[in-house]
């Protein structure tokens, strides 16, 4: 079974998290771990199974289309940071 | 070396439910920000999404009207990315098994059909509104969550007009079908917008340019016709194009690269553990089904066809759905269809928008146009006078018949008092009598007019026409 190698700071990156060098040690090393488990899993014959995209067997899980009550702009509002003039205010966002 | 241009759109529309996908909150557009929110909307810890059974019905009866075929068994996934209007950090979205693929969008185009064949429509949600300030910005949630579709093309489209006629085309089947209002003002439509080009013959696809977020079709149109040749430039001065994408700045009218954005293809997708798969059944199906309506191209049509209406008459029937209707109920009563087309244009629905009425308010019966045409046909009252007798059957609801009985409109064929008439006239008209007998033909059609005007219009024209020209030729 081969090492899987994983960009740990792109991960980091995508995941918008900082890390020092030595956790990208870290933290590489434990991917692989986990990878290397699943890698293990592939031994097993899964032929005979269908993929799956959920644990519980259950679908069509669905909701009628009625309004029901929203939250006041207050309460929507109350553990924002920063707010004005009934917005959620962010840094500002450049594209 | 001549050039040609490769194009796919991706259209969002926003879906015409009353609540939104996940939770109750109100589906509606305008109320001020942040009120249609709650915390399933507004991605807060330890909520459960629960899919808004209306919306996966609108996203079936969509694929069925693109031609294009059900998926026995759809899923959710997690889009993952980092903005300010996804409020959970993720959109979801259908990735692998979406709820409906394949099919086409006919519509006409230069003169004959054009058919841009559909990839597939899947189900996803919307995001928050971003406004914009000096030094931070701020973001509206009511938007989050509203059910959004996703209707993904082939690179079937070669123009810009291609591409302006294939949007028209969707988006009055979405609206005929009650699938969206497509309202542009409200941003009900968004587009994305994939362009390339090629040396033509080329068998090859150049670098992939992804233009974000146009809100309106006009924008596309503008857009393509700057970016087509802005494309070609590069190619021709021995350029190359890397797939990038970017932004169309509408009020300069250019398209520029938009590089925040390098690493956000990078999206991560898995499966949404939140949601269930859907696996619709036969009688799901058949309750979709039900709602298929007749497309708008098939309707113009068979409005060509089976009434020899010209196309703009058609045209008229396709996009006043009612009026069409009401057209079609009536013409079934064996009334001549292009006379009655006339009618329904030209005066009912005119005499509609003047007085603000509804079809459904009228206040004469669907057999009161043919029973006017009759009277015009059998020579009973000119087609002048019919137009009087209308307005007072639109207004009153009286039988056409009964309206010229009662105030004496009906065309006079009486041969002794047209003669006297046309007596009259020739009199107090001498110059306009000798024209005539000189050879100035016009000059007949000058006195035909004066007799009619004496008679209030209710002369029979033929029948002036021939006794002034007896008259005077004697």
């Amino acid at each position: 079974m081969a090492a899987v190698e994983i960009d740990v700071e792109y991960v980091a990156q995508l995941a918008r998290i900082s890390l020092s060098g030595e956790e990208i040690q870290k933290f590489g090393a434990q991917f692989s771990q986990i990878l290397g488990y699943i890698d293990k899993l592939r031994e097993l014959d899964v032929d005979q199974v269908d993929p799956t995209a959920h644990a519980d067997p259950r679908v069509n899980v669905m909701r009628e289309d009625v309004v029901q009550s929203s939250l006041s702009q207050e309460l929507a509002l109350r553990n924002a940071p920063v707010k004005a003039n009934g917005l959620f205010v962010v840094p500002k966002i450049v594209e | 070396m001549d050039f040609e241009a490769v194009i796919g759109l991706e259209t969002h529309v926003q879906l015409k439910t009353h609540s939104k996908m996940w939770c109750g909150c109100a589906n509606s557009f305008g109320a001020d920000p942040n009120t249609h929110v709650c915390p399933v909307c507004l991605g807060l810890p330890g909520v459960l999404p629960v899919a808004n059974e209306e919306a996966l019905r609108l996203t079936a009866l969509t694929g069925l009207l693109l031609n294009g075929t059900i998926s026995p068994f759809a899923k959710f996934d997690r889009k993952n990315y980092f903005y300010p209007d996804v409020p959970k950090n993720y959109q979801v979205t259908q990735y692998d098994k979406p709820s409906t693929s394949g099919g086409w969008v006919e519509f006409e185009f230069q003169g004959g059909l054009a058919r841009v064949h559909i990839t597939r429509a899947h189900l996803e949600e919307d995001v928050g509104k971003n406004f914009h300030f000096d030094r931070e910005s701020g973001v509206d949630f009511n938007r989050a969550g509203v059910p959004l579709l996703e209707i993904v093309s082939e690179p079937d489209i070669t123009s810009a007009e291609m591409a302006c006629d294939y949007l028209n085309a969707l988006k009055q089947i979405l609206i005929y079908g009650g699938v969206s209002d497509c309202d542009m003002e409200k941003g009900m439509v968004r587009c994305d917008v994939n362009v390339s080009v090629r040396p033509k013959g080329e068998k090859k696809l150049g670098a992939k340019i992804e233009i974000k977020n146009m809100n309106s079709f006009s924008g596309v149109r503008r857009a393509l016709e700057h970016e087509i040749p802005r494309q070609i430039a590069v190619l021709r001065s021995g350029g190359t194009l890397s797939q990038e994408t970017r932004r169309w700045d509408d009020t300069v009218g250019v398209t520029e690269s938009m590089r925040s954005k390098e690493n956000a293809h990078d999206y991560r997708y898995f499966s949404e553990p939140d949601l269930m798969p859907f696996v619709p059944d036969a009688a799901w199906l058949e309750s979709v089904r039900a709602r298929v309506v007749e497309l708008p191209l098939t309707r113009k049509r068979r409005f060509m066809k089976d009434y020899q209406l010209p196309a703009p008459d058609a045209e008229t029937f396709v996009n006043d759905v009612p009026l069409g209707d009401y057209f079609e109920d009536v013409a079934r009563q064996g009334v001549q269809p292009k006379a009655l087309a006339n009618w329904v244009i030209n005066n009912l629905r005119a005499r509609m928008t003047e007085s603000n009425t509804r079809l459904e308010d009228l206040k004469f019966p669907p057999t009161g146009i043919p029973e006017l045409i009759a009277l015009v046909d059998a020579g009973t009252i000119s087609s002048k006078i019919a137009q009087d007798v209308f307005r007072h059957m639109f207004e009153s609801g009286e039988s056409p018949a009964g309206i010229v009985e009662s105030r004496q409109m009906g065309q006079v064929s009486d041969t002794s008092a047209i003669e006297q008439f046309c007596d009259e006239v020739i009199a107090a008209n001498p110059k306009s009598a000798e024209d005539f007998r000189s050879g100035k033909a016009a000059a007949l059609n000058f006195l035909k007019g004066q007799v009619m005007k004496a008679s209030k219009g209710k002369a029979n024209p033929a029948l002036v026409g021939d006794l002034l020209a007896s008259k005077l030729n004697s």
